[in-house]
């Protein structure tokens, strides 16, 4: 009898706490729900806004002509969108070999050799916590050094070539974490395969190793794209702002974020930086969506289902 | 086993192989014959493909391994051999099928291409002689171009098998070949190394103690010491090893009542 009745007891607990459970379980719902709700109204919010003040003043003739300067703001803004391009062409080709190469170390080579000596490992360890910290670190921190470095120092004046290296700088950091993730992901079984066929090492990484972490490897150069044409304080002291085309890589001039930073702080003409905002907002969108075809293309090759 | 020197591909003599300060390899000694279908058995642990992984130096891959003793093939050191030249000689398949992320095609090209070959008429007369001798050759003669990875796993195994034999090695070290394929993919790569035992060394680890029993020309048994160091328990003809097995550990072994 008493066990019976332990045991009918116990049934009744069960099933309270399977109801609280329940209960909690539809309050966490709409909670996440909630959030997810606010975090998505707030970027289309703010999307919405630039757009709907900027898409007015768009027109082809806006894009066509240059900025006129002055403190009207008169002109387009076509200068700007072909230097963003000669900007983010010239950072990522100078970091990409620089950011995928120190990935290669790090991982193929590194790690073999801290094992084999202490100081190597405090090098390797030193240069890993240096790529953490500068991950971190403000892009004005960049643009001061660069203004330092490039621009006074090496007499390189306001000019792409001061801020495309100060541009790689700051991009380099992400490019060698997202490509070293992207190393360590490739299986084992991949260099083993190869080094077994008698492959060597070189030959083994630029066969089986990179192509494998190419998806990884790629999307981190798009999101240095992305940061190259959304970063305005490094390249206000490194590009200059001339609102001219450079025709070399010493001739200073601005770009797309630039430009809506020099109309909203230095002219009267608000509606222009909101229409250039919105080509900028268009461009980083559409550079997104590139990321997610390309790397689930690469992945989808990689898997076999060409 | 009779003291032919010509006719040993491999010889082992006081073989320790150490990672670090754990011992996974002690004092082993045996001799390899050429041409036959070696097997090598005993409890997960004992060192099997440690001792695998010796005859190409894949090993070397792991940092603070020690290996020490005299390893000859065809009576030269193995340590004064180059790696590149080694490795070509040595073809070794793994428990997993592991085809890189590449064309059919280019995965047994991938060997051949490596060590310089270019011409594109050559690369297709290796990839269709060693595709058939991996007994693939009907199956993907018209898929060449398809990606090795939409194969089934049997499949993908035998590619690996043809992928090695791309660059015209002597020896074959398999690792548990079969362990990750159903039946019926794992009688295809059995009765495909028997075939290929009139032309090569091969060198299988195994867990099935029926495939060593009935593929297996001769057997080494192994097993840890009560260090938990991998020690050769007997080596000898498959025959023997398993019907009059020499010692009571072999025995034990292979009648299942351990490992």
């Amino acid at each position: 009898m008493a066990v019976e009745v332990e045991s009918i007891i116990a049934q009744a607990k069960t099933r309270s706490s399977l109801k609280r459970q329940k209960i909690s379980q539809t309050f966490g719902f709409i909670l996440v729900w909630f959030c997810g709700l606010i975090a998505v109204a707030a970027v289309f919010w703010i999307i919405g806004y630039v757009l709907s003040q900027g898409l007015r003043v768009i027109d082809l003739e806006f894009l066509t002509t240059r900025p006129a300067g002055g403190v009207s703001g008169e002109g387009g803004m076509s200068t700007t969108i072909v230097t963003t391009l000669y900007l983010v062409i010239l950072t990522i080709a100078i970091a990409t070999p620089l950011g995928v190469g120190a990935a290669i170390y790090l991982v193929e080579y590194a790690r073999d050799a801290s094992r084999e000596s202490k100081v190597v490992a405090f090098l390797v360890r030193a240069a890993q916590m240096g790529v953490e910290i500068l991950a971190g670190v403000p892009s004005i921190i960049f643009g001061l050094f660069g203004f330092a470095l490039f621009v006074l120092y090496l007499k390189f004046g306001f000019s792409l070539l001061s801020a495309s290296l100060s541009g790689a700088a700051l991009v380099l950091p992400t490019i060698i974490r997202t490509s070293e993730e992207a190393l360590l992901t490739v299986p084992r079984a991949y260099r083993e395969g190869s080094l077994s066929l008698g492959a060597t090492k070189w030959y083994t990484i630029f066969n089986v190793v990179l192509p494998n972490a190419m998806p990884g490897i790629v999307t981190g150069i798009v999101l240095s794209v992305g940061r190259i044409i959304a970063e305005t304080a490094i390249f206000w002291v490194t590009l200059g702002g001339s609102y001219h085309l450079p025709k070399t890589v010493m001739n200073s001039g601005r770009s797309m974020a630039l430009h809506v930073y020099m109309l909203a702080s230095e002219t009267r003409a608000f509606d222009k930086a909101m229409g250039t905002a919105s080509i900028l907002i268009i461009i980083i969108i559409l550079l997104n969506l590139s990321i997610n075809i390309l790397s689930r293309r690469l992945t989808a090759r990689m898997n076999g289902k060409k | 086993m009779e003291n032919n020197q010509c006719c040993h591909k491999f010889i082992v003599e006081n073989l320790d192989v150490c990672y670090g300060e754990f011992k996974a390899l002690k004092d082993v000694n045996l001799k390899i014959k050429a041409r036959a279908i070696t097997s090598i058995i005993g409890p997960s642990g004992c060192g099997k493909s440690t001792f695998l992984r010796v005859f190409n130096r894949l090993n070397e891959l792991i940092p603070n391994v020690r290996t020490s003793g005299k390893i000859l093939k065809d009576d030269q050191p193995l340590c004064d051999m180059d790696i590149v030249d080694l490795r070509k000689s040595v073809g070794m398949i793994f428990q997993r099928p592991n085809p890189f992320p590449k064309t059919i095609f280019d995965n047994v090209a991938y060997g051949p291409r490596a060590h310089g070959l270019k011409t594109l008429d050559k690369l297709a007369e290796i990839v269709e002689r060693s595709l058939r001798q991996a007994a693939l050759w009907d199956e993907v003669k018209d898929t060449l171009n398809k990606s090795a990875l939409a194969l089934s796993g049997g499949q993908q195994q035998r590619l690996c098998i043809a992928r090695a034999l791309a660059v015209e090695p002597d020896v074959l070290l398999m690792d548990e070949p079969a362990s990750a394929l159903d039946p019926i993919a794992t009688l295809k790569i059995e009765s495909l190394i028997q075939t290929l035992k009139e032309e090569f060394t091969i060198i299988i680890v195994t867990h099935n103690m029926q495939q060593a029993a009935r593929a297996s020309d001769y057997t080494a048994f192994f097993n840890m010491d009560d260090d938990l160091a991998g020690v050769l328990v007997e080596y000898g003809e498959t025959s023997k090893v398993f019907t009059f097995p020499e010692q009571k550990l072999t025995e034990d072994y292979i009648s299942g009542r351990f490992g």
